[in-house]
């Protein structure tokens, strides 16, 4: 049995109330939030931090064959975006990284590739539009991550459907920051046959009728066409789940992942999910959880749950910051000079820290961060074991409020972090209000783009309040 | 470890120093030959009676060509120095230590620093290549650090804190407002300060040292040939510079209210100069009160105030220029300006001019006379950030032990 073994959803902090778009704009506002990523954070360091979520609910021996990465929004064209993802994880250099870029259709991809060799795939969108245009109020941004393999599987894939058809609905030249639609009725009909022969075809497939569906999932960038697919598939309608448009905002490419992983953090065994995704096209997957999602469900966080994700959002994110984080709004910069390129030949050496926060330990215990080969006690050198540290929680030291330091976001907050268990690392704090911050406060990682310069991104850990969850 | 100390062995003869500010008219090379041909006047000698140089910058130039090209020395050793905002200090100890071992008989240390060209707010240091891992906090971010973790550990309340750090700043104003050398020449309330825009935690830009321009420099020469140039050589008592590991940064042990670098080279200084008491045995000191925080932690880690005590002491007035011990009588970092490479010998101008009695309207009462009790004077000099820095003290003396 092929299946999915575990998974999780990253929803970003900040929230924009389409209410404060539409009075920054004077225009009529629709109500509910979009979720918004932070300044520091793309679709790679997003894809990063739902993979995290996933990995732990894997046994630590579990290896994927590949890691496939789908996102419209990728930070590299050229270059392999996956790859920041796979060191980040600190997979196996034996592990493949691939890209399935540009188009919303590419989670499929992802999902397709992923299935047929107990591999990853992660999706993870930035979806924005122009001022005042509908995909800048409606859209959102988040990742889901998928780990599929052959054990403990808790939703095995039972089939998949597929029709594929070449219109117009919806388009972007490469560079540009925002798509454009054709007439709204045009994709709605376009769309319409689609659906029922994709949703059969996996019906058929699997042995199933559409009464047997107990969760079913539609996503697409057409609001109306999807709206209009249940109907078409015969399906009931109490078996709808929630599509997040009040609470996150369409986020493209991961949007059917984060709807996925909803049903996932609450579904029975035994149950049936269809998954329907209208991206040039109609794609149907169908899946049944087994017993063991009982297990999963049980040793998961309960703070990393999307329904407590979106819980947990900050909501009142200015307009003017929004259009700032985006680039639609370029404003003054500090009177500093702005920060160095990370260069590569450093970046190489240092892979195991700068992408896996890995630390040295001596044979004292004691933990450098960064890694360093000589002993502070005993001065031995290279008596050294590599240790990581991302998934291990922390408390502030001391911290400070920088007003000065270059941000795209200032103020910086920085603070001395220690570790639970040992070392001591400086770093800024993210998702964070400056007023609040304390001595003593519980702090976890979170990778992201600490900035860009001459075209390379800075990947790097930030450390994050711990809002909520236990475990 | 043997640090044996050169107590005695060399004098000063001649300082020179320039105002320290904005010198939107001059350049580093105008900065040099101004310090330099005022300390030859001071010491009554000429460029050619010099046999040896030691430059002090961080940024204003590279090799001794930045000293030797301005001046037109006519191939003479001039050594370039670094070590961050200890820079001009480690200038003035290599410098001692020349003539000290008999190599040279008159030797220069000077330094200089153009900050206000670049155009940026605060200092600006170019890194070498890197993995773009490195902390990016600025300096006062750095050093605002200390003001929370002391608070913390020792039970002060934030606002409190705040009036200790405010009076540091307003006690050195007050001292710069008597120096016709220093940036900023005028006194400035507490309350101005206390009210004036964050640049990092709880520091406002008056709780920062002045971004400022300036060269000072020193003439050297043994003890026993001081009294050929001048009646009242300074003598070099101490010298300590002190790296550490750098381990503040990694090591959960540092609380971030102290400098293990100060104590070690305090120590070792006052070892060398033969101080057991410095608060009751000093006349003065001048240390580097680069940001507020950095003057109230200094005064323990250096012995004028008992550990978890020197807020109370700040309060009193016990550093004020007509305090117990007088701190940073010439306005410090703060008021004076931070010219990096110049600092280290600027405190050491001010040493120079107290013990000499030739500081005006802030001379210390009781100091510089012939009877004077009290004839010694330190500086310290650091550079890096809380828990990661290099550290120096000296300690002159107007008369021979």
């Amino acid at each position: 049995m092929t299946g999915i073994i575990s998974y999780g959803a990253y929803i970003p902090y900040w929230r924009l109330q389409r209410s404060t778009l539409a009075s920054a704009l004077g225009s009529k506002g629709a109500k509910g939030v979009r979720a918004v990523a932070s300044f520091d954070e793309d679709t790679t360091s997003m894809g990063v931090e739902a993979s995290r979520i996933a990995l732990r609910g894997v046994s630590e021996t579990y290896s994927p064959q590949s890691l496939w990465f789908a996102t419209t929004e990728p930070g590299y064209l050229d270059k392999t975006n996956a790859n920041a993802i796979h060191a980040a994880l600190s997979l196996n250099t034996s592990v493949n990284a691939f890209d399935c870029l540009g188009s919303v259709r590419s989670g499929i991809a992802a999902m397709h590739a992923a299935a047929c060799g107990n591999s990853m795939a992660v999706l993870s969108d930035i979806r924005t539009g122009l001022p005042g245009g509908n995909d800048e109020s409606m859209g959102g941004d988040g990742a889901a991550s998928f780990c599929f393999g052959s054990e403990n599987v808790i939703a095995e894939l039972l089939s998949t459907g597929t029709s594929t058809s070449e219109f117009v609905d919806r388009w972007r030249i490469p560079g540009e920051k925002a798509s454009k639609q054709w007439e709204e009725r045009f994709g709605e009909y376009a769309y319409a046959p689609l659906v029922a022969v994709a949703f059969n075809e996996a019906l058929e497939k699997a042995n199933l009728t559409a009464a047997d569906v107990s969760h079913s999932i539609f996503s697409g960038l057409h609001t109306r066409a999807v709206k209009a697919a249940p109907q078409s598939c015969g399906i009931n309608l109490d078996t709808l789940r929630d599509d997040f448009a009040a609470t996150l905002g369409n986020s493209g490419t991961a949007h059917w992942g984060v709807m996925l992983a909803n049903v996932l953090d609450t579904a029975q065994p035994n149950e049936v999910i269809a998954i329907v995704v209208l991206a040039d096209g109609v794609n149907v997957i169908l899946l049944r959880t087994t017993e063991a999602l009982v297990a999963h469900q049980k040793q998961q966080d309960n703070s990393l749950t999307v329904q407590a994700q979106i819980a947990a959002g900050r909501n009142d994110l200015s307009y003017a910051q929004f259009l700032t984080w985006r680039g639609f709004l370029h404003r003054e910069p500090p009177r500093r000079p702005e920060p160095d390129r990370p260069a590569g030949p450093p970046s190489l050496r240092t892979a195991a820290w700068k992408y896996g926060l890995y630390g040295s330990r001596d044979e004292s215990g004691f933990i450098y961060l960064p890694p360093s080969r000589v002993s502070l006690q005993s001065g031995s050198i290279d008596n050294m074991e590599m240790v990581r540290m991302a998934d291990i929680r922390a408390t502030i030291a001391t911290y400070t409020v920088d007003h000065l330091a270059f941000s795209m976001s200032p103020p910086v907050v920085a603070a001395v972090i220690d570790f639970d268990g040992g070392g001591r690392f400086q770093c800024e704090l993210t998702d964070v209000d400056p007023a609040t911050v304390k001595i003593g406060d519980r702090v976890e990682m979170s990778f992201r783009r600490l900035y860009t310069q001459d075209g390379i991104h800075n990947y790097f850990w930030k450390a994050k309040p711990v809002r909520t969850g236990v475990k | 470890m043997a640090s044996h100390g050169i107590r005695d062995k060399v004098a000063i003869i001649g300082m020179g120093c320039t105002n320290f500010g904005e010198h939107w008219n001059k350049s580093t090379d105008d900065l040099l030959i101004d310090s330099s041909s005022a300390a030859l006047a001071n010491a009554g000698i000429t460029l050619d009676d010099v046999d040896a140089f030691w430059l002090g910058t961080m940024g204003s130039g590279l090799s001794g060509l930045t000293l030797s090209r301005p001046l037109k020395i006519q191939h003479k050793p001039v050594t370039h120095v670094e070590n961050y905002c200890a820079t001009g200090s480690e200038a003035f100890r290599n410098a001692c230590y020349a003539v000290a071992s008999g190599a040279y008989d008159i030797v220069m240390a000077i330094g200089v620093e153009k900050l206000k060209d670049s155009g940026y707010s605060g200092l600006v240091v170019s890194a070498p290549a890197g993995d773009g891992t490195q902390a990016t906090v600025t300096a006062p971010a750095s050093f605002s650090l200390l003001a929370p973790a002391y608070a913390y550990k020792y039970g002060v309340d934030e606002a409190e804190l705040k009036d200790v750090l405010t009076r540091i700043a307003w006690k050195n104003h007050r001292n710069g407002a008597l120096n016709s050398r220093a940036q900023f020449k005028k006194e400035v309330s507490k309350e101005t300060i206390a009210a004036s825009p964050l640049i990092a935690g709880q520091l406002g830009i008056f709780d920062c040292s002045g971004v400022s321009d300036g060269s000072a420099a020193a003439i050297i020469v043994r003890v026993e040939d001081a009294h050929k140039y001048t009646d009242r050589p300074i003598y070099v008592k101490a010298l300590s510079f002190v790296a550490g590991p750098a381990a503040g940064p990694i090591d959960p042990s540092y609380d971030y209210t102290t400098f293990d670098e100060v104590v070690h080279s305090a120590t070792d200084a006052y070892k060398q100069a033969g101080i057991t008491d410095p608060r009751a045995e000093l006349a003065m000191a001048e240390v580097h009160d680069c940001f507020t925080p950095t003057e109230l932690v200094l005064m323990e880690d250096l012995g004028f105030a008992e550990r978890g005590t020197a807020w109370k002491e700040v309060l009193a007035g016990t550093y004020d220029l007509d305090g117990e011990l007088p701190v940073n009588p010439d306005g410090g970092l703060k008021s004076f300006g931070h010219p990096i490479g110049a600092s280290g010998l600027r405190m050491l101008f001010e040493c120079w001019t107290q013990l000499r009695g030739e500081a005006g309207a802030r001379q210390i009462p009781g100091v510089g006379q012939k009877d004077s009790l009290k004839t010694k004077a330190l500086t310290h000099n650091l550079g890096g950030a809380p828990g990661a820095c290099v550290s120096f003290v000296s300690v002159v003396g107007s008369k021979l032990d």
